[in-house]
């Protein structure tokens, strides 16, 4: 599993970080974690407002920054 | 997808029935702390601590204490009931209303977008590429961008609270109005050419709106999520301003700003935007501040240039603009706003 975080590193981006991290060692999976700050990158994933979460090319979340746990649903959800 | 039986329908429906009485709970409990927020301070500070309430540092402190706590919890009641209605307002949503409306309609519903839409300055760059490269035009984008600082849930909480209603409507018309005159008058332009390359080279890709209609508990999950986010980003303004404001109440004379910054002073509307453009401040931070102006006797229109031009403009916007924007551009959306801002002032210090 690829996961990026979309985001040109501003608060909101690095807490995603964090709590996707989090959620990927909660669940054992494994998986890639990778930064995107570039921002016509960003765009590119038809994301404009950050903090962004990609996993596997799909667009799973934007514009918020989730809890642990709901970013471990929705990897589970993926996994599955 | 399959028609939910009647064994999963129950729980769902008991589930939303907790739901409700756990948020009828919460704003039982938001209001017993904002009548509370009413007396304790007396009580804290004069009867407990056996303070003079009297005195001048005392009573600056008691303020302090009293507009803090009132102020983020109005901040905290209002955002989560308004995070509660607009959990699908989006950017990403907000460029399709966009996109293709005549130049008049476009602008107008930017604005007014722009004001309404959850926003953080951190996502100027990419809304800025998303709109653009997509098609919507410059002066639509950055009547967006102009807005949205401007005129927010926080901005008018926070001025129906310390300035009244009368000059919260009107700030937010001249907000919204500056946003549109702004927009129009870059739109008469060819600007294109000012835009960095990369902007219009920029990749285009929409995310399929599912359709999907968000249930009371998403709503509820997104109205918290919402409400920490924008609060965990201004309380630090919030204390910072009432701070500031509370000093100039206590220690600036009464009638001081009167006799330097009137309304029969137009310079000052000049030395306002001045003084405000470097200053880098969330609405929440100066509005405090510019409501104890405004008690010092310093003119409407002027605060209101102070205020506009704190939160519209500043260097980190100008620093991070420069990523998309060539100079030439960057300096005449500064020059346009200030000039629009330094209209306003003039303007509702002729009217009020």
């Amino acid at each position: 599993m690829l996961i990026k975080i979309l985001g040109p590193g501003c608060r909101n981006c690095v807490t995603l970080e964090r709590v996707t991290r989090e959620a990927v060692a909660d669940l054992g999976i494994d998986a890639e974690l990778e930064k995107v700050t570039d921002y016509a990158a960003i765009v590119g994933y038809g994301v404009m407002s950050t903090p962004g979460l990609v996993v596997d090319g799909e667009v799973v979340l934007y514009g918020r920054v989730p809890t642990a746990a709901h970013v471990r649903e929705i990897l589970a959800s993926l996994t599955g | 997808m399959t028609a939910p039986t009647r064994s999963e329908v129950q729980p769902v429906r008991r589930q939303t029935a907790q739901l409700i009485a756990v948020l009828i709970g919460v704003a039982v409990a938001w209001a017993g702390l904002f009548a509370l927020n009413e007396v304790a301070w007396d009580t804290v500070l004069g009867g407990w601590m056996g303070l003079d309430l009297s005195s001048r540092v005392v009573d600056a402190v008691h303020f302090f204490l009293y507009d803090v706590s009132k102020i983020l919890l109005l901040l905290v009641g209002m955002i989560f009931a308004i995070g509660l209605l607009r959990t699908t307002l989006r950017p990403e949503r907000v460029r399709t209303f966009l996109e293709g409306k005549p130049l008049w309609l476009a602008l107008g519903m930017a604005a007014v977008l722009g004001a309404v839409t959850p926003f953080c300055s951190c996502s100027s760059i990419p809304l800025f590429i998303g709109f653009v490269a997509a098609g919507v035009p410059l002066g639509v984008t950055f009547a967006f961008l102009i807005a949205s600082p401007l005129v927010n849930e926080v901005a008018v909480v926070m001025l129906a609270d310390m300035f009244g209603w009368q000059i919260t409507v009107a700030y937010v018309a001249a907000g919204l109005g500056l946003a549109v005159a702004a927009g129009w008058v870059f739109s008469r332009m060819r600007l294109e050419r000012w835009v960095e390359d990369f902007v219009f080279a920029a990749p285009v890709s929409r995310l399929g709106a599912d359709g999907h209609r968000p249930t009371l508990s998403e709503r509820v999950g997104a109205a918290r999520e919402e409400t920490t986010d924008i609060v965990g980003r201004v309380w630090r303004w919030v204390i910072l301003g009432v701070a500031l404001g509370a000093g100039i109440h206590g220690w600036v004379p009464t009638e001081f700003f009167a006799t330097y910054a009137g309304p029969d002073n137009p310079l000052a509307v000049v030395v306002a935007t001045v003084i405000g453009v470097p200053l880098y401040s969330s609405a929440a931070g100066v509005i405090p501040i510019a409501e104890a102006l405004w008690a010092k006797g310093m003119a409407t229109g002027t605060v209101m240039t102070f205020m506009m031009a704190t939160v519209a403009l500043s260097i980190p916007e100008l620093v991070l603009l420069r990523r998309v924007l060539k100079v030439p551009l960057l300096g005449l959306f500064f020059g346009t706003v200030a000039a629009g801002i330094m209209a306003v002032g003039f303007l509702f210090n002729a009217v009020f």
